[in-house]
């Protein structure tokens, strides 16, 4: 890892290796470190094994071998509170992370769990929900949304818990271009640690300056995103395919 | 079923009905038709009043009596059981439109009739009054196993997932060409009902995921406390307390 | 099988209503041990999927078509715990929401439906699941035969129940062959969608069939390129287990049947006690009748055919008698059992 990093990092992944009960092993050694307030995507072909990567990180899944640290503090047993408070998981279909009856209660369901009561609840509630756009939607129930509207919704579920680092899994999946945009317009403005697992190319390219390709569970590249886009070879390598007509040589990016 | 359906069940308007909180509705309707069960049946008149209450509730709470009487409709397969009554019940026999029948059934059927509309009503009513979410923090406002109320909950959220995703499969299916018209269609049905449950396993697996994620560990947060003032108790206890004098008159005249 | 309001009188009503609460207490603590913190999220989405499956309806006949109750399919796939939590909610669920099933009769409808189905079907599944080779066919043939008693079973509960507390006195007989022919009818359905159900589940995720754990197959662990077997998590069906828990399991199958097919025979004619007292005019009912009924001959007829069909009564009530029992020992039996799982898995490591 040739990235310059802050002091206490937001991620700090280091010779992560999973094996499932079933016996299929995941992940073989994975390092990775992402410094706070950075956005980073992670790029890999399915069964990668991006998803168990991530669920690593708050904890879900036991490291077989290797240590994963959120903002200094090592993902342990009698952590685990706190590291789920702080990795704020976003996963791929909204359906399975909104669960609650009405979407106030679903943004307060994690603030909830860790103590907050009251107007402070409250004021955690609307804050989140402000930050995407969505407090005119307080009372109503999840299933009644768009889908966009509950990807975004699900952002704020995360949001509401002030995380350390957010990690979003396909966060462009099954968006129209409309909603597609407007999410990105809302992840730019958190002032928040991004980890992005993406097959969305021009999405990775527009939100991440940075870029990891996950491959056969080991971290194969990593790179500013324009360079790995355009490293053919490399991307050829790792199944990645950037939609026709889309030149990432063309992109200028504002940072 | 599910959330998709009872939002229909629910009318959204304004009403005193409407604002009352769940748990005393909840109590309400429970003792009232506890009441009317323990009325004698041969009161007709005290079922004829507790219709009339029943009448002025939905009134009050401006459900139209169209919308009441289409939703009664659940009850047409006891009304069948109903009317077999006088006819299997064995006893004094008397003459009923040239037919001959016999009393007790007549009673018995007269029983099961008024005392199960009479039920089904007052649901109806409390269904299309109170919303599912505040119908859910009403039961466990009453104490209701916390554990019973969430796996209600989760049921209501998924409830249309879940009849979504199956009838996606079953449009899947018709548009290949299957049309379920015997019983040798049971095996491809089978199939789909197979899939759905491995489809809503896996959901609560990963929506549990989702939870732990948020720090769930065994029991949901309080987010919100339902609370009803002397009045609102007051209120809501009118229908039953009437049905209960109406109750004690059937008894003693 | 909704029962309405008024149509069990009050105190069998409120009696149900503390079997089913008694029955759902105990399921709750069980629950947490079929499914660990994953209860709620889990139970609730198999509750939302009883309440679609419920609307899966499957053409029996000309016109005519029946609907899963699910009780079996809910126990099989989850566990008899779950499954009387799920069954439960949905019921409650239906009866305030859509006014189907009165809210007083809740109790009755939770004992009928939701215990005794889940109960007698998982308690057969169980006990054939032992007997039988350990295949997946003959776990779907379990589920079948399950299935088809669990729903008569139900019938025969609720005839028991009218029989102590209905409002109207309807000859028993008559009740109970109408409940049960149709009830019959709809088991065969009801057993031929979970078999195949269960059966299309095990084919694909074998793991997520609660009464099929135990049938898959040893595990292997990747370690720096080579296959590993992996340490046995769950007992793999050991010959051994099969012998200690199969003996008591043959003995309890064996019974069930016999005192079923046993009943049925007896009830062909009528219970000689029942005649003899029928003839000597001792039976109070006859007597009742007697006094009553105008039309002596006719309800000579009517008396005979009563009596045939409140001995077939007394056999079926028998049966379904024998099943609760049965089921009950073979529940408290599993309770036992359960705490000292791990230790039990490990012997059989051992062995």
């Amino acid at each position: 890892m040739s990235k310059p990093t802050a002091p206490a990092p937001s991620l700090e992944v280091s010779g992560l290796a999973y094996a499932y009960p079933d016996g299929h092993q995941a992940l073989f050694g994975v390092n990775l470190t992402v410094a706070r307030g950075e956005r980073v995507a992670l790029l890999g072909p399915n069964g990668a094994g991006k998803t168990t990567l991530v669920l690593h990180l708050n904890g879900i899944l036991d490291a077989g071998a290797g240590t994963v640290r959120v903002a200094g503090l090592p993902v342990e047993k009698h952590n685990l509170a706190e590291i789920r408070r702080r990795v704020g998981i976003v996963f791929q279909d909204p359906d399975d992370q909104l669960f609650m009856p009405t979407v106030r209660e679903d943004v307060a369901f994690g603030p909830a769990a860790s103590g907050l009561r009251g107007a402070e609840l409250e004021e955690r509630v609307t804050e989140a929900l402000r930050q995407v756009g969505m407090e005119e939607y307080a009372n109503r129930p999840p299933h009644h949304l768009s889908f966009g509207q509950r990807r975004r919704v699900a952002v704020a579920t995360v949001l509401a818990m002030r995380p350390e680092i957010l990690v979003l899994d396909e966060p462009s999946s099954n968006l129209d271009p409309a909603s597609r945009r407007e999410l990105a317009d809302i992840l730019r403005s958190l002032d928040v640690t991004v980890l992005m697992v993406t097959h969305d190319l021009p999405y990775a390219l527009e939100l991440c300056p940075r870029a990891v390709i996950l491959s056969e569970g080991a971290i194969a590249a990593d790179n500013r995103t324009q360079d790995l886009l355009c490293d053919e070879e490399l991307m050829r390598a790792h199944r990645l395919e950037l939609p026709f007509g889309f030149d990432p040589r063309s992109v200028t990016m504002g940072v | 079923m599910g959330a998709g359906h009872a939002h229909k069940l629910y009318r959204h308007v304004h009403s005193p009905v409407h604002d009352l909180p769940p748990h005393c509705k909840l109590t309400a309707v429970f003792s009232f038709v506890l009441v009317v069960v323990l009325t004698p049946r041969e009161a007709v008149w005290a079922f004829a009043l507790y219709a009339v209450l029943l009448a002025g509730v939905a009134a009050v709470a401006r459900i139209p009596a169209a919308f009441l009487l289409k939703r009664l409709l659940i009850e047409v397969p006891f009304v069948a059981f109903a009317v077999l009554m006088p006819f299997v019940v064995p006893g004094e026999q008397t003459e009923l439109l040239g037919v001959s029948v016999s009393v007790p059934g007549l009673w018995g059927a007269w029983n099961v009739l008024a005392k199960g509309t009479l039920g089904v009503a007052a649901s109806v009513i409390l269904a299309s009054t109170t919303e599912l979410r505040s119908l859910l923090l009403g039961l466990q406002r009453l104490k209701l196993p916390p554990m019973l109320v969430q796996i209600a909950s989760f049921m209501i959220r998924y409830g249309d997932v879940i009849t979504g995703e199956m009838r996606r499969m079953s449009i899947a299916r018709r548009s290949r060409g299957f049309e379920a018209r015997g019983v040798r269609q049971w095996g491809v049905l089978a199939k789909s009902a197979g899939a759905l449950f491995i489809r809503s396993y896996e959901r609560g697996e990963r929506v549990h995921l989702a939870m732990v994620s948020r720090g769930y560990a065994g029991s949901m947060p309080v987010i919100d406390e339902v609370t009803a003032s002397r009045t609102q108790w007051a209120h809501a206890s009118a229908l039953p307390v009437l049905a209960l004098v109406i109750c004690l008159l059937g008894w003693t005249v | 099988m909704h029962v309405p309001d008024g149509f069990i009188d009050a105190p069998v009503s409120a009696a149900a209503g503390v079997v089913a609460a008694g029955a759902v207490a105990v399921s709750l603590r069980g629950a947490r041990r079929e499914l660990d913190e994953r209860t709620a999220p889990l139970a609730g989405l198999v509750a939302a999927f009883i309440f679609a499956v419920q609307m899966l309806n499957f053409p029996v006949a000309a016109g005519t078509s029946g609907h899963l109750l699910g009780g079996a399919l809910a126990a099989i796939l989850v566990g008899p715990y779950t499954g009387v939590l799920c069954i439960s909610v949905v019921l409650l669920m239906q009866g305030i929401l859509f006014a189907d099933g009165g809210l007083t009769a809740l109790g009755v409808n939770i004992t009928v439906m939701g215990v005794t189905t889940t109960v007698v079907s998982y308690a057969l599944f169980r006990g054939l699941a032992t007997v039988l080779p350990r295949t997946r066919r003959s776990t779907t043939a379990a589920a079948f035969v399950a299935a088809l008693i669990s729903v008569p079973a139900a019938a025969c509960v609720f005839t028991l129940i009218y029989w102590i507390g209905g409002t109207t006195d309807i000859p028993i007989g008559k009740v109970l062959t109408a409940m049960v022919g149709v009830h019959i009818l709809i088991g065969i359905g009801e057993a031929v969608i979970t078999g195949l159900t269960v059966g299309a589940v095990i084919a694909v995720r074998p793991d997520l069939v609660h009464g099929a754990r135990g049938l898959t197959s040893p595990l292997k662990l990747r370690i720096g390129g080579e296959l590993v077997d992996a340490p046995a998590r769950r007992s793999v069906a050991p010959a051994a287990a099969r012998s200690t828990r199969g003996l008591w399991a043959t003995g309890l199958v064996t019974a069930l049947v016999l005192a079923g097919f046993v009943s049925f025979y007896a009830s062909a004619n009528p219970d000689g006690l029942e005649k003899v007292a029928a003839d000597k005019g001792i039976d109070k009912r006859v007597e009742e009748h007697a006094a009553k009924d105008s039309p002596l001959a006719d309800y000579g007829v009517k008396d005979i055919s009563d009596e045939r069909l409140s001995g077939g009564l007394a056999g079926v009530i028998g049966v379904g008698a024998t099943i609760v029992v049965g089921s009950g020992v073979f529940w408290a039996v599993r309770r036992r059992r359960t705490p000292d799982a791990a230790a039990d898995i490990r012997t059989k490591e051992a062995v």
